[in-house]
This record gives C-alpha cells, structure tokens and sequence, in this order.
C-alpha cells in the first residue's frame, strides 16, 4: 500500500535505532507533509519524528526519507543555508527547510508544503526554471569597450553591491511575491529576485547599460506595490524593497515622473544624474 | 622543532543556547494574519477623523499664545469662508499618502493587497498595481517632498517662537518641549524618505567621479540611517502631531495651563 492510500492523518513509528541515538529529546514531532504529482492525487501525510536537539525541518523531512517514506521527494544540497534549494512552505510561510529549527515553531503539528508560485514536480520539489527564463531576459553586466583593466573601484562605488551579491537564489522572495503568487503575472513580471539583479548591474559604477525602460516594460516594475513580503522572507536579510525596489523606482521616475530632469534633458542633453 | 599545545577548556567549547524568539516576536507570531492590517486600519482612519475634526469643525486657528499647532502652519489666510488649515495640510498629507512606507501599509491594510505576506488575497480582479491611475501619482512623491521640506521650514520656525513669551522674555515649557519633539520627529521622517534618499545620493552609480560625489556619499550614508527606520518615524511623527495638536487645544480651551519658565 501506498503511503498516498492512507489516511492523512495516519501514523508511521519511528524506527527502533533511531530512538537510542543521542541528542533525542523524546519528545515526537508530527510532521505533516504535502505529497503528489502534477496531475496526480495529493494529500496531506502525517508523519511521527523524534525530536533531536537542535533540529531543523530539513532533519525532520530526512527521517521521514530514511525511515518512514523513502519515496518522499524533497530538494536539498548544503544544509547550510548557502545553496537556497531547500525551500518549501513551513505552516504557511515560504521558508529555507534546513534554516527552520523545530523549536522555534509554535506547539503542534508542522505542516510542510511545496512552494506554491511554482509548478510542482513532486512532493516538495517545485519547477523553479521560469526563473532563470527571466534571468537571461536581462542584459548582463557590460563595461565601456575603451574602459581598460585592471579597475580600480573605490569602495563607496562598490559598498552598495555586496548586499546584492548575497542573495542565493532560494526564490523565496519570487514564491511570496503577491503579484506572482495572487495574481499568477509570471509573463509580465520580473519579480523581486530579478530586481535585485537588475539594481546591481544599474547601480555598477564600471556598467553602462541603461535597463530602466526595460525594468519598466517588460519587467513590470510598476506592478509592485511594495508590500515588502520579499523583504520579510529574504534568507540573507538582503533589504529588497528599500535597497533593490525602491531605488529602481526612483531610477525610472527620473525618466518618466521628473519634468525638472525632462527640461533639463530637453535644453542641456542631459539627465542631470 | 616543537609543538605547542594551547589548553581549551571544554565550556569554552560548548554551543551557545539557542534562545529562540525573543518574547515579543513570539506574541507578534502567535497574532492572527489580521491583527496587524486591523490595527493600521484603526490606526489611520482614527488619525483621518482626527484630522478633519481639527482644521474644519473647530473653528479658527488652533493657536495659544506663541504655540502653534502643526495642523495649521503655515498660517497663510487667517480668515475666509475655509478653514486655514485647508491651505496646508494638503502638502503634508499627500507626501504620507504617497510615502513608499504608507503605501505598504495602506495596500496591505485597506486594500488588502495583500493582507499578510502568502495570505490569499480576497478579491481576484485584474491587478495593475502602480501602473494605472490613479495609483501611478504616487510616482511624484519627490514632488510633495519639496512641499513637505517648505513646510517642515515653518514649523521648525514656529519652534522658534515659541520659546518667545508674548513679553518678548526667553521661556521653557511643556508646550515648547512638545512642539521641538514634534518637529524633531518630523524632520526624521522627512529626511528620512526614500525619495530624498535618491536625490541626495542614491541615483548615483559612481561617486568617485561624480561632482560633489564625496558630499553626496556621505550624505547618502546619513539619510540610509534615518531611512532604516523609517516606518518608526513616519508612526511617531504622526502621534507627535496629534498629540501637539491636542496640547494646544488644551491650552486654547483653559482646560489646561502650560507650566512654563520665563528668563
């Protein structure tokens, strides 16, 4: 029998060996986890997990593979927060599975599911690839042909990017986005990871591409009203909406909301940045 | 060759506990989705009403002795068939509507926009964002910012005078505290907004070969301190207006008299 044939709320015992490890708190955890395939059925399975000291949702989702549901299906690499491919829902909020200790979670069943602004694959894997469409959609970084190497940037020209290069790539930022999540504008919207992008390449002090119309356009800048969930879920704490959004936005109204920069433009030929 | 061997102890080894939550983030995770779109609900439209009552159904210029209260400076017609607050508050009013923080709190709490981050949002209709009208006029926020530094001017004046007895004597009372706390945290919400932030640095990509681009960096780094607590400014200011407005109403009504010192 499949674990898919069995009620949700079935029970699955942990496994003898397990139990005599040390670090247990004895203490059991249940863990009910999204399971199914596009297409497919889907349900929600319960799942008993010994509590170990310290431990993340990732550890539990890992019993759950070697000892309960071998055929459970979840995306990991580092187990450090560094690789942003652990990420899954966690009682209804986008987060890294292996930054989320069991103890920090309030009392109770944890439920863990796929992140819902992407296609799902199986169980807790999602297709992410729409993203890296939107990433080759932006121009990459291009630096003056006459500008010679090696550069020499000082660092108030560069102190600003550090953040930017931060980010993981979890898409967890992508995943809570309303515009993406809400309103499925995943063909008109670059979302918050690619604004990131797109401040850093704007804001290089060697680059001298101009993608604010196209931020606008086709990345549809404007549709974000800066609810600043990606913010609240960034893993690495990168500040998206005052240090990526926000300056993007200001960028673009200088082209298009600023008739003092417009007159400026019109009599001397410059933008007056 | 020989081998030195430095002696650790084993506490000095052992993991830090792992403390968790603090105790206010856990009652702020334990709250409902709703609790915090309610409150800003509440919050705001309790300060809209407030508004209204004070410069239009009062009557007059809320004013006693030097202290004027910020709903009503500048003072620019003291009589008309209007209040004198009609003429000012405008300004003020639509540089917090179209504020970037504002904006989060209103799309998240009014419009329910969304209402919490991965809460399903309740109405499913075509979503345009910032990119029609009228929400598009919240790109001229810059604009209102100038209005709001001419004003912010005034009041820093109206500080000035209060600190003037009618006598022409120096004096210090609660009034004068309440007005500078007042205009302090203004100022801080003001020079704390995205759009200066820009304007004063952040549209820059390369200071070092920028004009003024040293000034223009540092004063960039100012206004990113100011800016990282910008909603705790923009929340504060707000009270600090209500509560000055109220001082002075106080005062004007001789429910209350200002303890005060002359020199």
């Amino acid at each position: 029998m499949s674990v898919l044939d069995q009620p949700a709320a079935s029970v699955h015992a942990p496994a003898e060996d397990v139990l005599t490890a040390s670090g247990l708190t004895g203490e059991m955890l249940t863990l009910r986890v999204l399971k199914g395939v596009p297409g497919g059925e889907a349900a929600e399975v319960a799942y008993q997990v010994p509590v170990v000291t310290g431990m993340v949702v990732l550890d539990a989702v890992h019993y759950v593979q070697h000892n309960l549901d071998t055929d459970l299906a979840c995306r990991w690499n580092c187990k450090a927060a560094k690789c942003g491919s652990c990420s899954a829902e966690v009682n209804g909020h986008p987060v890294l599975l292996c930054k989320t200790r069991v103890d920090d979670l309030p009392a109770g069943p944890v439920t863990v599911r796929p992140l819902k602004s992407f296609p799902l694959i199986k169980d807790l894997v999602t297709d992410v690839s729409r993203n890296y469409e939107v990433n080759r959609e932006i121009p990459p970084f291009t630096a003056a042909p006459d500008d010679g190497t090696p550069w020499r940037i000082p660092q108030q020209d560069i102190d600003r990017l550090y953040e930017f290069r931060k980010c993981i790539e979890c898409f967890l930022c992508q995943d809570v986005c309303h515009i993406l999540r809400s309103h499925d504008y995943a063909d008109r919207f670059y979302g918050p990871r690619f604004f990131v992008r797109v401040a850093s390449l704007e804001m290089h002090p060697k680059d001298v591409l101009d993608r604010r119309e196209q931020t606008r356009e086709q990345g549809g800048l404007g549709y974000c009203n800066i609810t600043k969930c990606c913010t609240e879920v960034c893993p690495e704490h990168i500040h998206i909406t005052d240090n990526a959004i926000i300056p993007l936005k200001e960028r673009v109204a200088d082209v298009h909301w600023d008739p003092v920069r417009f007159v400026g433009r019109k009599l001397f030929g410059r933008s007056g940045d | 060759m020989s081998t030195q061997v430095t002696k650790v102890s084993p506490a000095s080894l052992a993991s830090a506990p792992h403390s968790g939550p603090g105790p206010v983030e856990r009652i702020l995770d334990s709250l409902p989705w709703w609790a915090l779109p309610a409150t800003v609900v509440t919050v705001l439209g309790l300060f809209g009403l407030y508004s209204i009552w004070t410069a239009f159904l009062t009557g007059g210029i809320n004013q006693s002795g030097t202290y004027l209260s910020p709903f009503y400076s500048p003072t620019i017609w003291k009589t008309g068939p209007v209040s004198p607050a009609l003429w000012v508050l405008g300004s003020p009013l639509l540089f917090r509507a179209t504020c970037y923080y504002y904006r989060k709190a209103y799309y998240r709490s009014f419009f329910w926009d969304p209402p919490a981050c991965a809460v399903g949002e309740l109405r499913h209709r075509k979503y345009r964002g910032e990119t029609a009208f009228p929400l598009f006029l919240n790109n001229l926020h810059r604009f209102l910012f100038y209005l709001v530094l001419i004003v912010t001017g005034f009041l820093w004046y109206d500080v000035y005078l209060a600190f003037w007895a009618p006598n022409g004597h120096v004096q210090l009372g609660l009034g004068t505290g309440i007005m500078l706390v007042n205009v302090i945290l203004l100022s801080g919400y003001t020079f704390g907004c995205h759009s200066w932030r820009h304007l004063v640095g952040g549209g820059l990509d390369c200071y070092s070969r920028s004009a003024l681009g040293q000034a223009r960096y540092r004063a960039w780094r100012w206004v990113t301190i100011l800016n990282q607590r910008h909603p705790v400014w923009a929340w504060l200011s707000m009270f600090s207006v209500v509560i000055t407005d109220v001082y002075i109403h106080l005062l004007r009504a001789g429910i209350f008299v200002d303890p005060h010192i002359v020199f």
